[in-house]
C-alpha cells in the first residue's frame, strides 16, 4: 500500500493538450474515483499512472518514488481493464498466476497465491475454466483476482463495470467496495457513472475537459458543488438550473425572467439585480400552495418515488417526490424550492456564489 | 397419419399434405437444392479430374492411345526408379526448407508491420508485390538474376572483389537447389506475412497492456500472448504454404526444368515431364497420385494441431 501524488500533470497528443495541469493527492488506502464525461482525460490520467502513456510534464509519484520514467512493471500497480483483458488461451488459474510466473515464483507459491485470491472472490470452482466459459460477472472477478494475486501498491480500475448489465453492475459495485474495505489497498477507479462514484468513493475527483473541477467526499460534492458543472454532474436526476436575477429588498430571492420568485436564505452582499443561475435538486422541491406555478408535462412513477417534469414559463424543471401525489399531465401545480438547499451560481463563470 | 414425420407440428392439424408438398417444404431437400451448384462445380472440376488421375495411374495410357488396367505396375516401376526417389527427396527438401524460412521471415515481417510506423499502408502494399506478380514473370526475373553470364549477383560480388568468377547458380546441383528455394521464399513470404499480420491485428491491444503490467518483457509478451493466440492462424497459413510449396510447378519449370541432372526435379515437374512431354500418361499420373499421401499427412498434422485448442471453443467442459 502506498500514497500517490499527481502534481501538475499535463498530457499532449501531438500538439493537442488533453490534460491541462492536474494535481490530485491520494492518501494511503484511499478509494479515489475519477469521474467525468467521455473525453475529459480521466482514462488517460489512469493510463499515465499505470505507465501505459508517458507524461508530458508534471510528476506522478507512488509512495516516495517519482515514477515518471519507471517501467510499468516496476511500478508495482495492478490494473483492471474495461474489457477485462483476460488471456483467452489461459485458464482462470493461469490468468491469475501469470504475473507470479513472470516474476519467477515457484509453482507451489503461484498455486498458493492464486488459491488465496480465488478464495476471496469465490472463484475456486472456476479455476480450470477458460475465459470463454465464464459469464460477464465471473470474468470481471477473474480480472480483479489477477490484480489481487500480485498484492500491489495501488489498484487501478478503468471503467470495470461498464460492460455488465444493470443488476450485475450494482452487485459488483458492492463487491468492489467490500474488497477495498477488506484489503485496504490504495485504489484509483475511473468511471463516467456518477452513481458509481458516489457509492464507492472515499474521494471523488470530478474532471472535465482536462482539468479537475472539484474534489472531495461524495456528500461534500453533493451539498456544496464548486460550480455549475459539478452541480449538474453529481446527483440523479440532475440539478435544475433556472436563470434569473438576484433581488434583495428586505428578503433575498431570485426572480426568474417570467416573474417567479425563488427563495434564498442568504445572498452575496451588494448584488441586487445581478444575473445568476439558481440551482435546486429535484428532491428539494415540494408541492405547496405558495410555490411557483408550473404545468405538469410528464409523470414518471418508479414505485419508490415519482418523478415529475414540469414547465415554468419556457424552462423545464424536474421534481422528485417520495409521497404519491395525484398529478396528471397538463395539471397546474405549485412547486416550492427548499431555500436551505438552494445553490446560486454566477451566470457567466458558473462559479458558486 | 401418425406415421408422418414432419418438422411442422401444425401440419398434422391442417391435414395430410401431398408427398410433393412435403418434398417441397422439407428443409433437407431445400438444403440439397441450395448445395447443388457448388457441389456440381466441385464434382466437375475437382473430384472428377482427381478420380480420373488416380484411375489413370492404374492404366498404361499414353497420349493418343487409351490404356488398359495394369494394376499397380506403374507404382512398381516407380519404386525401383531412382529419379522418382530423387524427386521425392527434392520435394521434401524444397518444401521443408522453404516453408520453415517463409514462416520465420513472414512472422518477423508481420510483427514489424504490426507496429506503428510512418508509411505503414504503403509498406504493407509493397510487401504484397512478390505475391501479385505472375509466377512466370518473377521466375523469368530470377532466371536473369541467376544467369550464368549476366547474373547481377555474380557481377556485384566480382566488383566488390569477393569472388573472381561467375557463380553457376542454375548449373551446379547445390546452387540450383538453393536458388530455386530462395526464389520460392521470395514469392511465398508475402502470403505468410500478410495473413499473420491479419491474425496479429485481431489480438486486443489491452492484452499486451495487461501483460506489460503483469511484468512481461517484449519477448515474454511474444512467447506467452502473441504466439499462442496466433497458433490457429499459423496452422492454417502454414498448411496452405506447405501445400502450395509441395505442389509447386511453375517456378521450377520456368527456372530449371528440373535440371541440372534432375537436382531440382520436384514430383510435380517430374510428373509433367513423364506424363505430358514423354506422353506416358499412366506413369505421370502415378507420380502425381504419389503426392496425395504427403499432402494428406500435412493436412492431418495441422487439423489435429488445431483441434486440441480447447480455449477457442465456447462450450462448457
Amino acid at each position: 500500500m502506498s500514497s500517490v501524488q499527481i502534481r501538475d500533470v499535463r498530457k499532449s497528443f501531438g500538439g493537442f493538450e488533453v490534460l491541462h495541469g492536474v494535481t490530485i493527492p491520494i492518501e494511503d488506502g484511499e478509494f479515489v474515483v475519477l469521474v467525468g464525461p467521455s473525453g475529459c482525460g480521466k482514462s488517460t490520467l489512469l493510463r499515465m499512472l499505470a505507465g501505459l502513456e508517458n507524461i508530458t510534464s508534471g510528476t506522478i509519484s507512488i509512495g516516495e518514488r517519482v515514477v515518471n520514467n519507471v517501467q510499468p512493471k516496476e511500478r508495482d500497480i495492478a490494473m483492471v481493464f474495461q474489457n477485462y483483458a483476460l488471456y483467452p488461451h489461459m485458464t482462470v488459474a493461469d490468468n491469475m498466476g501469470f504475473s507470479l510466473k513472470l516474476r519467477g515464483a515457484r509453482p507451489e507459491d503461484i498455486k498458493k497465491g492464486v488459491a488465496r485470491a480465488a478464495e476471496i472472490l469465490a472463484l475456486t470452482p472456476l479455476l480450470d475454466r477458460y475465459p470463454r466459459q465464464l459469464s460477464g460477472g465471473q470474468r470481471q472477478r477473474v480480472a480483479m483476482g489477477r490484480a489481487i494475486v500480485r498484492d500491489p501498491q495501488v489498484f487501478l480500475f478503468d471503467e470495470p463495470l461498464s460492460n455488465l448489465d444493470a443488476k450485475l453492475r450494482v452487485a459488483m459495485r458492492t463487491e468492489i467496495k467490500e474488497l477495498h474495505q477488506r484489503l485496504k489497498t490504495t485504489t484509483v477507479y475511473v468511471t463516467h457513472d456518477q452513481i458509481e462514484a458516489m457509492t464507492m468513493a472515499d474521494k471523488i475527483v470530478v474532471m472535465h475537459d482536462g482539468i479537475v473541477e472539484q474534489m472531495g467526499s461524495p456528500l461534500d460534492l453533493y451539498d456544496k458543488p464548486d460550480n455549475q458543472f459539478v452541480a449538474g454532474f453529481i446527483g440523479s436526476p440532475a440539478m435544475n438550473f433556472l436563470n434569473g436575477h438576484l433581488k434583495s429588498n428586505g428578503t433575498v430571492y431570485v426572480e426568474t425572467d417570467n416573474g417567479a420568485k425563488l427563495p434564498l436564505l442568504t445572498a452575496p452582499a451588494a448584488s441586487n439585480g445581478r444575473p445568476v443561475v439558481y440551482g435546486v435538486r429535484p428532491e428539494h422541491l415540494e408541492l405547496a400552495d405558495d410555490g411557483i406555478e408550473a404545468e405538469v408535462v410528464v409523470v414518471e412513477p418508479t414505485g419508490s418515488e415519482t418523478q415529475i417534469v414540469a414547465r415554468i414559463g419556457t424552462q423545464d424543471i424536474i421534481a422528485v417526490f417520495r409521497d404519491r401525489h395525484e398529478v396528471v399531465p397538463g395539471a397546474k401545480i405549485h412547486l416550492r424550492p427548499r431555500a436551505s438547499a438552494a445553490h446560486l451560481f454566477d451566470k457567466d463563470t458558473g462559479r458558486r456564489l | 397419419m401418425s406415421t408422418i414425420q414432419t418438422s411442422l407440428p401444425q401440419a398434422a392439424a391442417i391435414g395430410e399434405p401431398s408427398a410433393w408438398v412435403r418434398l417441397k417444404t422439407n428443409r433437407n431437400v431445400i438444403a440439397l437444392w441450395f448445395m447443388l451448384p457448388a457441389a456440381a462445380f466441385l464434382i466437375l472440376f475437382l473430384a472428377y479430374p482427381l478420380g480420373l488421375g488416380v484411375w489413370m495411374s492404374f492404366t498404361d495410357e499414353k497420349i493418343g492411345r487409351s490404356g488398359v488396367f495394369v494394376g499397380i505396375e506403374n507404382y512398381e516401376w516407380l519404386w525401383d526408379d531412382s529419379i522418382f526417389w530423387l524427386s521425392v527427396f527434392n520435394t521434401l527438401l524444397y518444401t521443408i526448407v522453404a516453408s520453415a524460412i517463409k514462416f520465420a521471415i513472414g512472422l518477423y515481417l508481420a510483427l514489424l508491420l504490426n507496429r506503428h510506423m510512418p508509411f505503414k499502408a504503403m509498406i504493407r502494399a509493397i510487401v504484397l508485390i512478390p505475391f501479385i506478380v505472375p509466377t512466370v514473370l518473377s521466375a523469368i526475373a530470377f532466371w536473369w538474376i541467376y544467369d550464368a553470364q549476366f547474373s547481377i549477383i555474380s557481377w556485384s560480388l566480382i566488383k566488390l572483389g569477393i569472388i573472381t568468377q561467375n557463380i553457376n547458380f542454375l548449373g551446379d546441383t547445390s546452387w540450383a537447389r538453393a536458388s530455386v528455394i530462395i526464389a520460392n521464399i521470395w514469392r511465398g513470404v508475402p502470403f505468410v506475412a500478410i495473413t499473420l499480420l491479419a491474425g496479429l491485428q485481431t489480438v486486443s491491444p489491452s492484452l499486451y497492456e495487461a501483460a506489460t503490467l503483469d511484468g512481461a518483457t517484449s519477448w515474454q509478451r511474444f512467447r506467452y500472448i502473441t504466439y499462442p493466440l496466433l497458433t490457429p492462424i499459423i496452422a492454417v497459413v502454414m498448411t496452405f504454404s506447405v501445400l502450395f510449396t509441395f505442389t509447386d510447378f511453375q517456378l521450377i519449370w520456368a527456372l530449371t526444368r528440373g535440371g541440372p541432372v534432375n537436382a531440382t526435379h520436384l514430383m510435380a515437374t517430374l510428373s509433367y515431364q513423364r506424363g505430358i512431354i514423354s506422353g506416358r500418361l499412366g506413369e505421370g499420373a502415378a507420380i502425381a497420385t504419389a503426392m496425395i499421401p504427403f499432402l494428406m499427412a500435412a493436412i492431418a498434422i495441422s487439423w489435429f494441431g488445431m483441434q486440441r485448442r480447447k480455449w477457442q471453443q465456447g462450450s462448457d467442459q
